[in-house]
């Protein structure tokens, strides 16, 4: 089911003490079997805006429509929604089975299946989240991640149109968290929903979304799918809450920027100073520079992590750091022990202080 | 054989002091709680079983215990409804004025309670403020077990709601809007959800409010009015008795009271500690 949210605003706190402003009007059109996240820092109004959508906060204006159905004064019990709570908000006094058929049991007389329809129901749900020998337990005995699959199977319970979950897993351990988000990917492919889930880790949102909405001050700053926020970012915030960014300021004078000793070919850039960033990927390293770059940078610390080695690099002419992953290949062929100096070339660059951002490819990687 | 199980016991402790604290809390407990009973006990031993049997099915205690045991109950079940319903109100609602609504549930324990006794009887007697008003329509207080059960509420009411207040602010607000998100209705969320949560509170609550209401006797004698038969409640019989100088008699009706008492806090104890157990993991 579709949602369609449109010109929706929220603003906490009573006039003339201190409002602050949650919610901008926001408009985003939601289709029918995305999963959609909603990626942002505290404070940027994702959590208000998955609430309001749910209809467990009212919005001080604007519309929501599921489908057809404007539901924005419908009442959330009546929204026909799911809902997913960071800290699972399972019913501790219940088992395992009674919460899962806590949505069955709560429908009116008319409504609601006999129980072995409900039986076999809920059997079928927690077998769906593999804990069908768990179905007597208590929230208690369970793990966190156990608890946050009961706490997904309660909210599917009763068939929803729309799953919506706030930061489901955001209080799980990291081995855990990924198992979780690869099963939700494959219960979302399975089951065809149309869910809604807030974070704040991007590489969550990044792995988990068709398309990811980026949140900041209660604003909407973009929304793409994951690859092309990645490679086009709509403006700064976007490029650096997506991942570690470098930063290279200095003064451009006929297409070259300075910057201490530093030295960096900059076509069609224009005079005065500047700033460009650039990924930890977009920095190619070599033992020697060349005519279009003189970057000359120590290692200061070495972090080999997973597929690629992390170089952290120091440099007079930085004010912070740089950070540059490479191959394992790459750093045995530099032998990049601490303390070894070495050339940065920059594969890519990018430039957020003109009006659109661009991207510039100085230096092709020899 | 104590310092026996005092040395299996003895493992090396991170918390510091506890031979210290725990020998303080002894002595206090035996000072204060358990050499007055003692004292009852002695008090006792000069009945035979029989004298003692005969003491306590006297018709008029007979009598006084019914008219306890029922005003006590009406007072424990109206503070189980209305004390529910004000910690509720003070814990989930904002309102101006909450902080002082919230300093007068102590009120009862900080009020002498023959100060209470004697408002209350005030208020309350056929030409009192509220009396005046009731005589018409045939209702009377004062002096009938309606007001015996009225001066009870007013001194136990705070246990209901100081049990109740913490357990009910320690409850997610997220597991009322989960059952929300489920469909319950409120009726339903309420008592399927919130009310199994706050129930070992409820009943400790007021349980300790019952029995408080078994033994009081400064807030009530004013508006009982002691007609034998009728409006006398034990703690006034132990009184009379004393004042007849019959120590043993009033003893054994003391002894009746404090058992009813200690069986009471006794069952709640242990039936809130295999609840407790229950939400905390262990098969019920």
């Amino acid at each position: 089911m579709s949602i369609r949210i449109a010109n929706i605003a929220k603003t906490y706190g009573r006039p003339g003490r201190g409002r602050t402003r949650a919610l901008e009007p926001i408009d985003l059109d939601i289709h029918d079997g995305e999963l959609i996240g909603l990626l942002g820092p505290s404070g940027s109004g994702k959590t208000t805006l998955l609430r309001i959508v749910a209809g467990l906060e009212q919005a001080d204006s604007g519309t929501i429509h599921f489908a057809e159905r404007d539901v924005t004064n419908v009442h959330v019990r009546d929204r026909r929604i799911g809902f997913v709570f960071q800290h699972y908000a399972l019913f501790r006094h219940m088992s395992v089975y009674d919460n899962v058929a806590f949505g069955l049991n709560a429908l009116p007389r008319r409504e609601r299946p006999s129980s072995a329809e409900i039986r076999s129901r809920v059997m079928q749900l927690l077998e769906m989240v593999r804990l069908q020998a768990f179905a007597e337990r208590f929230p208690a005995q369970l793990s966190g991640g156990q608890q946050q699959r009961v706490a997904l199977a309660r909210a599917l319970a009763l068939k929803p149109d729309v799953l919506l979950l706030d930061e489901p897993f955001g209080a799980l351990d990291a081995k855990v968290r990924q198992e979780l988000r690869r099963w939700l990917r494959h219960l979302h492919e399975e089951l065809h929903f149309t869910s809604l889930f807030v974070t704040h880790d991007q590489e969550e949102a990044l792995e988990l979304s068709d398309r990811v909405v980026v949140m900041s001050d209660g604003r909407i700053e973009q929304v793409d799918t994951p690859d092309a926020l990645y490679r086009q970012p709509a403006n700064r915030f976007v490029f650096e809450f997506l991942g570690d960014v470098n930063r290279l300021e200095g003064d451009v004078r006929d297409e070259t920027l300075t910057c201490g000793e530093a030295r960096l070919a900059v076509p069609g850039m224009p005079d005065g100073r500047h700033e460009l960033l650039l990924r930890p990927h977009e920095i190619h390293l070599s033992e020697r520079d060349d005519a279009r770059a003189h970057l000359p940078v120590s290692v200061s610390a070495v972090v080999p992590v997973g597929a690629e080695v992390r170089l952290e690099l120091e440099a007079d002419w930085l004010g912070e750091p740089w950070l540059a992953s490479v191959g394992h290949e790459t750093f045995e062929r530099l032998d990049a022990k601490r303390g070894k100096r070495l050339f940065a070339h920059p594969v890519r660059l990018h430039r957020f202080d003109a009006e659109r951002p661009q991207t510039l490819s100085p230096v092709c990687a020899s | 054989m104590i310092a026996n199980a005092f040395a299996i016991g003895r493992q090396r402790r991170v918390l510091p002091g506890f031979g210290l604290s725990l020998g303080i809390s002894l002595t206090f407990v035996s000072l204060i709680l358990l050499l007055p009973l003692t004292s009852l006990v002695g008090q006792l031993s000069q009945l035979s079983w029989s004298q003692y049997w005969f003491l306590i099915n006297d018709p008029r205690l007979l009598a006084s215990y019914a008219v306890t045991l029922l005003g006590a109950g009406v007072a424990a079940l109206f503070n189980a409804a209305f004390g529910l319903l004000m910690a509720w109100v003070l814990v989930r609602y904002d309102f101006p004025g909450k902080r002082l609504v919230d300093a007068l549930m102590d009120l009862p324990f900080a009020l002498p309670t023959a100060v209470a006794g004697v408002t209350l009887a005030t208020l309350y007697s056929n030409n009192g403020w509220v009396g005046r008003l009731l005589e018409p329509l045939g209702i009377s207080v004062a002096y009938t077990w309606v007001g015996i059960a009225l001066a009870m509420a007013f001194t136990s009411i705070p246990f209901v709601v100081r049990t109740v207040q913490p357990v009910l602010e320690d409850l997610p607000a997220e597991v009322d809007e989960a059952a929300v998100t489920l469909g319950a209705r409120d009726g339903h969320a309420f008592r399927r959800v919130i009310l199994p949560h706050l129930w070992p509170a409820l009943v400790t609550g007021t349980g300790l409010a019952f029995v408080r209401s078994l033994g009081e006797f400064g807030a009530v004698i004013f508006i009982a009015g002691g007609k034998p038969y009728e409006t006398e409640i034990t703690s006034l019989m132990i009184f009379v008795k004393l004042q007849e100088y019959d120590y043993a008699g009033a003893s054994a009706v003391a002894s009746i009271v404090l058992a009813t008492s200690l069986i009471l806090l006794l069952a709640i104890n242990l039936w809130q500690g295999r609840f407790i157990k229950r939400l905390h993991g262990g098969r019920p």
